[in-house]
């Protein structure tokens, strides 16, 4: 029956969400990390989801979603001048993660609302493949 | 008396499997809901029913196999929705609306699930002359 492959879509649905929760995370973790230079302080990373078809079936109707890779943000970290703070460099600048908070909590709640959407669809298809079985008993 | 359980169980099952399609195409939709670029698909149940119904009925020979048109997806049946607000990644999956159409689908799964249940039952008091 074609409706097992719903669990696939919808668990593909939730590792890729469950992902970028993960990211988001680490970002929100490093959100105000400071670096003597701007090489080794965090960048910002974000996942890439990309829409996945079964290889040997590639079937249209059948499109779970994967994360391809985790890219780090190429924006320059912000540059400051802190001759006092205990990482700053010989010119007394410091380097700030450029991760905006608001931006990563609002990344983290759209994670988590389709998160549950992905839950929802899974409970619905084993509801009406439990019911499926008991048919005509 | 001829007695055939396709004729006894009528357009049910192949309610039942168009909607099951239509379930997985949904779930695709969903989970691809922050995809950029994903285009949200849907089929035209009606249309998809007819089909699965004359699949079977234009059999110009005995020995032909029916055909199955659920299970052999091609592709062409399956349409793009047209968004109400596109995102600017070029995905085109609404979850609300989605949502909104998974239950109603699941919904009528369900009503076709009874349609089966009732046949079933039916046919076996017959069968047993309502002894159990």
């Amino acid at each position: 029956m074609s409706m097992f492959r719903i669990f696939e879509i919808a668990g593909s649905g939730m590792a890729a969400q469950s992902v970028r929760l993960n990211v988001t995370a680490s970002n929100l973790a490093n959100a105000d990390m400071v670096a003597g230079s701007p090489g080794e302080v965090y960048r910002k990373r974000q996942p890439v989801f990309a829409t996945y078809m079964d290889p040997m079936r590639p079937d249209p109707a059948t499109a779970g979603v994967r994360v391809t890779n985790i890219s780090t943000s190429s924006a320059q970290p912000q540059k400051n001048y802190e001759p006092g703070h205990p990482s700053a460099n010989a010119e007394g600048y410091v380097y700030r993660a450029n991760v905006d908070s608001v931006e990563e909590m609002v990344n983290m709640m759209s994670a988590a609302r389709s998160y549950q959407n992905n839950i929802e669809i899974l409970n619905t298809t084993k509801e009406l493949m439990l019911r499926t079985l008991n048919m005509g008993r | 008396m001829a007695f055939s359980l396709d004729e006894a169980f009528g357009m049910h099952p192949q309610a039942v499997a168009v909607r099951s399609k239509r379930m997985q195409i949904i779930a695709s939709n969903l989970a691809n809901a922050d995809t950029p670029g994903y285009q949200a698909r849907d089929i035209d149940f009606r249309e998809l029913l007819r089909n699965e119904q004359n699949s079977r009925i234009v059999r110009t020979h005995a020995r032909h196999l029916g055909g199955n048109a659920i299970n052999n997806t091609t592709g062409s049946e399956l349409k793009y929705r047209v968004p109400l607000q596109p995102a600017q990644d070029g995905n085109t999956v609404e979850p609300q609306f989605e949502q909104a159409i998974f239950a109603d689908n699941a919904i009528r799964f369900q009503a076709s699930l009874m349609f089966l249940d009732g046949r079933i039952r039916s046919l076996s008091d017959a069968i047993t002359g309502g002894l159990r």
